[in-house]
């Protein structure tokens, strides 16, 4: 088709006009999944990685700012009758390779810890993933699952940093801002422990 | 400070755009048979990554997000940079022409480079401010001129070796590129801050 | 040959996007840590590539020529976008995986270049055949270039285990790895082609 000034403003336009339209469409309907589908991967970390409760853990949810910090936690209680059994807490950590990454621990009434579920993370392609499996794997001294990390002043560190825990091969980064974050769900668990008493 | 000299750390070295996030690849291996034209590209990209950035942070937090139109960024954005290219390709062919002949040809390559794109959403979903954000984009444009002059550099001389006739052209490149990306690893200990 | 099988064959084989035309680089390495995600990543952008090639083969007439790249671009774009919002309701694990990949399918020069030298040429149904052509190639060398890096560096395909992990070669799954298995596969393509042809 020959282009004038006229029909090339006009076509552009109404097929931006009719992109936009498709688009509102599909937001409007997806909106309630998304949500919906955010607030699934919420439970079911939370109920992955705490021991057995019977209580509503994201209607009980409460912000804790752990001591020496500015940023709160979200602490997720998990309750069996009312008493208190453990909880999930959502922690972060700005140390990694690249932007932050999040994940959900899970502690018991002692403070051991229970599981733990990495939410999100912007992590080398394959180093980022394998901290999924690394930390709850039972060879060597990889497994953090159920050590206490406020049995330790400093919490848990990796080998490299006089700790005990084995670091991703060739992903020591990856390896401090996962404990990084640990630790500080630990404090925040610890604060709840202290105010549940 | 030292909070955007580690973004400049990592973006250039340790999380090095082509070499750790995958982005940019095509110009990677398209333009770098020749060191000149490599640096050509690199500065390219730098001048559009940088202004590109700027323009889709600018439009993101201060319309798309009032608007709650979030779900439109790929679409607002894709279009805001391929105007830019041609935006800048004419104010540059009237004010700069030295310039113009130097970036010229590079340009209209640059609108389907996925590395600008990706640093400007990147930038968005890492909830950088507007002076990091553009310290990223500069640092990370830096790291991808690095790259690429690099490995032209290599390339000049593997065009002078005797090899396997299957392995010439790309797949001997990708290999060499992989040894690079190797040797960027050992930058993975350092951290500043 | 059949015209029709043909335009299917020339996708998969003869101008297979990843090991002849070598196009669409960046996903081709970024999201092949495992066969999974890399088959994953290939469907997502054989939907958009079917979708953009059909609607482009309908509207080719109606769009002046001056204004034809940026009409594309839209086009593409509204369904990226549409990708991306179904996959964040209904398939969020994935989403997460694939990360910046999806909305990075807009850029993929496969779509854009087969709009440009197919689409804007043929009618509906081959432009459609050759979307399923082109979109299969694709994903048929992600997943071959997934299960070689994740055969290689953790001893699994698919998650199927078949050699213990600690003789895997790590290299593979981080970014070296990419580049090197694909740069191999590359060459024994170009082999293969070369001694039938």
């Amino acid at each position: 088709m020959k282009s004038t000034l006229m029909n090339m403003v006009l076509s552009l336009g109404i097929i931006t006009i009719v992109a936009a339209a498709l688009l509102a469409g599909v937001y409007t309907l997806t909106e309630k999944p998304i949500k919906e589908a955010a607030l699934n991967k919420q439970i079911e970390a939370i109920s992955a990685v705490t021991p057995q409760f019977n209580n509503d853990p994201v209607a009980e949810a409460i912000d804790i700012t752990p001591d020496g910090e500015t940023t709160p936690l979200k602490v997720f209680p998990a309750k069996q009758d009312g008493k208190l059994v453990g909880a999930a807490v959502e922690s972060y950590s700005l140390a990694g390779f690249s932007g932050e990454i999040r994940l959900i621990y899970g502690f018991d009434s002692e403070g051991n810890i229970t599981g733990y579920e990495v939410m999100s993370h912007a992590e080398t392609p394959g180093l980022g993933a394998k901290m999924d499996e690394w930390f709850r794997s039972p060879e060597g001294n990889r497994s953090v699952i159920g050590l206490n990390p406020s049995s330790t002043p400093n919490g848990l560190a990796v080998k490299k940093d006089n700790g005990d825990v084995d670091a991703i091969t060739a992903a020591t980064i990856t390896s401090r801002a996962f404990l990084d974050a640990l630790n500080r769900a630990s404090k925040a668990y610890t604060k709840l422990q202290e105010q549940n008493k | 400070m030292l909070e955007y000299i580690s973004i400049i750390i990592t973006a250039i070295f340790v999380n090095n755009i082509v070499f750790a996030q995958f982005l940019g690849i095509c110009p990677f291996i398209g333009v770098s048979r020749k060191l000149s034209s490599a640096t050509g590209m690199g500065a390219a990209v730098t001048f559009v990554m940088v202004i590109a950035t700027c323009v889709t942070w600018l439009l993101q937090f201060y319309v798309l997000n009032p608007l709650g139109l979030q779900f439109m960024q790929t679409i607002v954005f894709i279009l805001v940079i391929a105007a830019l290219v041609q935006m800048l390709e004419i104010i540059l062919k009237k004010i700069a022409p030295v310039l113009y002949s130097a970036l010229g040809v590079f340009l209209p390559l640059i609108t389907t480079n996925c590395a600008v794109l990706g640093v400007a959403i990147l930038v968005v979903r890492n909830n950088l401010d507007l002076g990091q954000s553009l310290v990223y984009a500069l640092a990370t444009a830096i790291g991808f001129t690095m790259a690429i002059s690099i490995f032209a550099g290599i390339r000049e001389q593997l065009a002078l070796s005797n090899v396997p006739k299957a392995m010439r052209g790309v797949p001997i490149a990708l290999i060499c590129a992989g040894l690079l990306a190797m040797a960027f690893m050992g930058f993975s200990g350092i951290k500043i801050g | 040959m059949n015209s029709k099988l043909k335009i299917l064959y020339n996708g998969i084989v003869t101008e297979n996007p990843t090991f002849v035309l070598m196009l669409g680089m960046c996903p081709t390495l970024g999201t092949t840590g495992s066969a999974m995600t890399g088959m994953s990543m290939g469907l997502a952008t054989m939907g958009v590539l079917i979708c953009s090639n059909v609607v482009i083969s309908l509207i080719k007439n109606l769009i002046p020529a001056k204004v034809r790249i940026p009409a594309y671009i839209v086009v593409i774009a509204t369904f990226v976008s549409v990708l991306q919002l179904v996959m964040e309701a209904y398939l969020p694990a994935l989403n997460t995986l694939l990360g910046i990949f999806i909305p990075l399918i807009v850029v993929n020069c496969i779509l854009l270049g087969r709009a440009e030298a197919f689409a804007s040429r043929h009618g509906v149904f081959d432009s459609c055949l050759d979307g399923i052509g082109i979109g299969l190639g694709f994903t048929i060398a992600l997943t071959i270039l997934g299960a070689v890096r994740e055969i290689l560096g953790t001893g699994r395909i698919f998650g199927a285990e078949i050699f213990p992990e600690t003789y895997g070669s790590l290299i593979f799954v981080l970014a070296p790895g990419a580049f090197i298995a694909l740069g191999l596969l590359i060459a024994l393509f170009t082999k293969l082609r070369g001694a039938r042809c």
